[in-house]
């Protein structure tokens, strides 16, 4: 099997507050590999972005802390990296968009003064490049997202854009480094439906082009369906399902993913939609076991006791409960 | 253009408020009981000369028409004669204006070198003991009086210590530089003489310090307060995850985005600063305009009262536009949000 | 099956009596977590120990004070100049008055300094403010405004010191002096809050349900402006008796004998560095003083933006 490109193994990540520790990620396991799309689904809360963060170690240190955990990266060690090697692969290897564009956007300087240190520092070519020529690097990554007159957009600063505007500098920016690897943190939902699906149509359009691997997170199950090879299921810190797209929409395993596809209202047929009762825990005094099993409709005595495993089901699909646990009476 | 237009505005605001200002002074200066004619001439003086005075300084006119001359001789340039100095008050002003000047520029570079410098270490190193030294310093700078820390340094720097000379702008036998800007230490660097510089700037240093006390500790807070703020926004975040090397993403990002409130909070370090003034030119004996001021109120001298308020009126006025400037020149928003709401 | 329901009657088992109760109930409990969460932070527990302890010892000067007669006028060359030992804390000046009884009842001139100015300023200014804010674009607004203006043209101290030196110098006029320099900013404020809020649906609806105007700018405006305004008022506390004791310093507030603790500063001043506890002990009442009153106003400060405004 080919080495993968992103691989993290057990990871743990706990932030220090007032009353404690919030155990925020609790043993996550997650792969990508080279040219594939994978999705990332999960309720608000679950720890998608934070995962994303400690891969790009931009979680703030201090009241963030990882006791355990691996994260490679075409089989170098990110967690234990210098901030100069960190720096290269921020960018170059891996770029990420973040949810909301007009937070990540520096208010007071303009979009070219920003874009600048992002391209020259995404290579060690780069960095020899005199300012026009960034510039024109700079144009050209603008033009690829859509944008209208990318050299006025230039010479502009955040606020004289349109929030669809903005969320495609955004992208035009993780694109402009080149990176193998890109992180879409939930791109467009800040934006009205309209736009957010031109926005997710571009986004597929410019990865089929450049061939860029994917990470896709999102809370909407149709966005998954048409654009991912395989997808993750996350809940509460831990990953409780991943399988091919095709597979999972088929056939989900786990109960937390089939009470979200019954959420979803659909409109043929089928009724009112079922939400899931109940509500996430608590991450500063996480309940014992399985994280899900306070809501869980089919939940059994060891379920409360112990954490389960992740349980593999016909080959690349996996299911991180005990109702498949083969061993079991 | 827009500048243009934020300039004209501003300038006609200020001659509004200028004018204001001086109905202001006037009616101060008015309410003092007691003949001013008598006073300037003295007790002994005879009653017609006293009276004739009075008629010269249309005393028996109504106060409006008093008021009419008032700002008529002001406008040209008279703001009439010391009643302690027996001078001129335009002359007084030339003489003591650039003492106060260089005083109040010193103290100002202090508190934005320092005031800046400090926040910025306090907010990179934060929640270590460099960060919480300096906190509470400039908690305590806050919270002092400009005349205590005054009294407090001059004691322990300038008496105990003997680093420092407590008295005047030079010490005794050495000559005054040759008069280009009025500073001293300036005008003896321009002029070649290094002896007199330094002594000048050592005379210059406690009284600046004492005066930048306050407002260095309070752009100390505000800058630490403001950087730590943004360190955890997301733009800091997504300039780091998109491979911008660290010292830029915390040096000019950082920095330019963080500076909006401290610039703005200057304006009101300058009040503060030109009003400490009084005091920190009292205890060190410098002959500014400040202190020619507070000695004017304290004999009453009503002219050189009403000029002196009217200058610092002008200064301040002046200070806050360049500060509205530099806020402006800052912030892409405020001065977009400016034009558009013209 | 609906019944008729009459002008004036709540459908539903509630009473107006029992809304009265429910309003008493929910002030209780938001007084218990606001303690609750002012207490959490020491800091601020300190500063207002301290403003207690400070207020307490001034209203009980002459039970607390050692040497009460010390505040008046009174002379003893004998004693003059002893430095702090068992029998004078703070040790005596240079007429033999006994520093601690005099710093004691120093703050009773600076606490009243403070308690008279923002007496007069703070509904003056906030009133004036209320009205320009709410009336914001009328002429009233521009004549409030622009009288403000010229008022903070002038750097505050000097203002104050202007208007006191015209007058007789002594603690009356200083507080009449302070007083007429520090109403703007309160106006200021209170402009900047009553504009904003003046958008607020209760208020456009309360308008449009035919309130009358004093209703609104005292009922629904003016209630939700109370968290800065107090905030301000607690810092300025300490801002007020800093001027105060600066304008006895310079001879305009409080005159000697009396012990104001600018006056004795001012008197001290000479004495150092050799006799430094005549002019060190007023100075440290001073900002102990201060900084209570900052502690305090800190802490109410981070318990209103937690909460919000």
């Amino acid at each position: 099997m080919a080495k993968p490109l992103l691989d993290i193994r057990d990871l743990y990540v706990q932030f220090k507050v007032y009353g404690g520790l919030l155990q925020v990620l609790d043993g996550v396991n997650f792969r990508v590999d080279t040219g594939e799309k994978v999705g990332l689904v999960g309720e608000t809360g679950c720890g998608k972005t934070t995962t994303m963060k400690a891969i790009l170690r931009i979680l703030p240190e201090p009241p963030a802390v990882i006791p355990r955990g691996e994260i490679f990266f075409k089989g170098r060690d990110l967690l234990n990296m210098k901030s100069a090697e960190l720096s290269e692969v921020r960018g170059g290897g891996i770029s990420m968009i973040f949810q909301d564009p007009t937070a990540a956007l520096n208010p007071v300087f303009t979009i070219g003064q920003q874009l600048d240190p992002v391209i020259r520092y995404s290579s060690p070519q780069n960095r020899r490049l005199s300012k026009r020529k960034i510039r024109e690097e700079a144009i050209v990554s603008l033009r690829e997202v859509a944008l209208a007159d990318p050299d006025r957009l230039l010479d502009s600063y955040p606020l004289q854009l349109s929030g669809g505007m903005r969320q495609r500098v955004c992208i035009g920016m993780a694109l402009a480094t080149n990176p193998e690897l890109l992180i879409a943190d939930e791109p467009g939902t800040s934006l009205d439906v309209t736009i957010q699906d031109q926005v997710l149509r571009l986004l597929r359009e410019l990865v089929e082009e450049k061939q860029t691997s994917v990470i896709l997170i999102t809370h909407t199950l149709g966005v998954v369906r048409e654009t991912t090879d395989r997808v993750y299921v996350m809940y509460a810190g831990n990953m409780v399902e991943v399988a091919p797209t095709r597979k999972l929409f088929a056939n989900p395993l786990h109960p937390y993913t089939q009470g979200l596809m019954q959420a979803v209202p659909k409109l043929t047929g089928g009724g009112i939609a079922h939400g899931i009762p109940g509500r996430i825990p608590e991450y500063l005094d996480p309940p014992p076991g399985c994280r899900f099993h306070t809501r869980c409709p089919q939940v059994m005595d060891i379920c409360r006791r112990e954490k389960p495993p992740h349980f593999g089901v016909d080959g690349g699909h996996q299911v991180a409960c005990f109702l498949y646990d083969k061993d079991a009476g | 253009m827009r500048l243009l237009g934020f300039l004209t505005r501003r300038g006609f605001q200020s001659i509004f408020v200028l004018f204001g200002l001086s109905i202001l002074i006037f009616v101060i200066a008015r309410v003092l009981p007691g003949d001013p004619a008598r006073a300037a001439l003295g007790a002994r003086a005879p009653q017609w000369v006293v009276d004739r005075l009075r008629e010269d300084m249309h005393l028996d006119e109504p106060l409006v028409a008093q008021y009419g001359y008032w700002l008529g001789d002001a406008l040209q340039g008279d703001l009439g004669i010391s009643l302690v100095t027996r001078r001129d008050v335009t002359d007084d002003i030339r003489d003591f204006l650039p003492a106060s000047l260089e005083l109040v520029m010193f103290a100002g570079l202090i508190t934005a070198v320092g005031g800046i410098g400090l926040g910025i270490l306090s907010a990179r190193n934060k929640d270590k003991w460099v960060d919480n030294f300096i906190r509470i310093f400039s908690y305590m700078g806050v919270v002092t009086p400009s005349f205590v820390a005054a009294i407090l340094l001059l004691l322990l720097f300038g008496l105990v210590l003997d680093w420092f000379p407590t008295i005047g702008r030079l010490s005794e036998g050495v000559p005054r530089p040759t008069t280009i800007t009025g500073f001293y230490t300036i005008d003896s660097l321009l002029a070649g003489q290094f002896a007199t510089a330094w002594d000048a700037l050592k005379h210059l240093i406690l009284p600046a310090v004492a005066l930048a006390l306050g407002s260095l500790s309070q752009e100390a807070r505000i800058t630490r307060s403001t950087m730590s703020d943004n360190l955890s926004k997301d733009y800091i975040a997504a300039g780091r995850a998109l491979g911008v090397p660290e010292r830029l993403v915390t040096g000019r990002f950082l920095l330019k985005a963080s500076l909006i409130p401290t610039v703005s909070i200057f304006g009101l370090d300058f009040a503060a600063t030109l009003s400490n003034a009084f005091l920190v030119e009292l205890i060190f004996v410098w002959p500014g305009i400040s202190r020619y001021g507070l000695n004017a109120m304290l004999r009453k001298d009503v002219n050189a009262i009403s000029a002196v308020i009217l200058i610092l009126g002008i200064t301040f006025i002046l200070v806050n536009i360049l500060v509205d400037l530099g806020v402006g020149a800052l912030d892409p928003r405020i001065r977009l949000r400016a034009a558009r709401s013209d | 099956m609906a019944r008729e329901i009459t002008a004036g009657e709540l459908p539903g088992p509630i009473t107006r009596e029992q809304v009265k109760q429910l309003q008493r109930k929910n002030r209780r409990e938001n007084l218990g977590r606001s303690w609750y969460k002012f207490s959490r932070n020491p800091l601020s527990v300190i500063g207002g120990a301290t403003i207690l302890v400070i207020v307490l010892v001034a209203v009980f000067a002459p039970w607390v004070a050692p040497f009460p007669e010390h505040a008046k006028p009174f002379t003893d060359f004998a004693n003059a100049s002893k430095p702090p030992s068992a029998q004078h804390l703070f040790g005596t000046d240079e007429i033999g008055r006994d520093i601690l009884s005099r710093v004691i009842f120093g703050f009773r001139f600076s606490l009243t300094m403070g308690i008279v100015v923002l007496t007069l300023v703070v509904p003056t200014g906030v009133v004036l403010g209320l009205l320009a804010g709410y009336y914001q674009g009328s002429w009233l607004d521009t004549i409030i405004m622009r009288i403000t203006d010229i008022f903070l043209a002038v750097p505050s101290l000097i203002l104050a010191l202007a208007i006191a030196a015209v007058l007789e110098p002594n603690l009356f006029n200083a507080m009449v002096a302070v007083s007429l320099m520090w109403w703007p900013w309160y106006t200021r404020l209170s402009y900047g809050l009553a504009s904003t809020l003046r958008n607020e649906f209760y208020v456009t609806s309360a308008e449009t349900l035919g309130a009358g105007k004093l209703h609104i700018l005292f009922r629904e405006i003016l209630p939700n402006m109370t968290s800065p305004i107090f905030t301000k008022m607690s810092l300025d506390m300490g801002w007020v008796i800093i001027i105060g004791a600066t304008l006895s310093f310079v001879g305009l507030g409080v005159q000697p004998p009396r012990p104001g603790l600018g006056t004795m500063m001012a008197s001290g001043a000479k004495y150092l560095p050799d006799q430094w506890w005549i002019a060190v002990f007023p100075a440290l009442g001073i900002v102990v003083v201060v900084l209570g009153f900052n502690l305090l106003g800190d802490g109410l400060r981070d318990l209103f933006s937690a909460e919000g405004v």
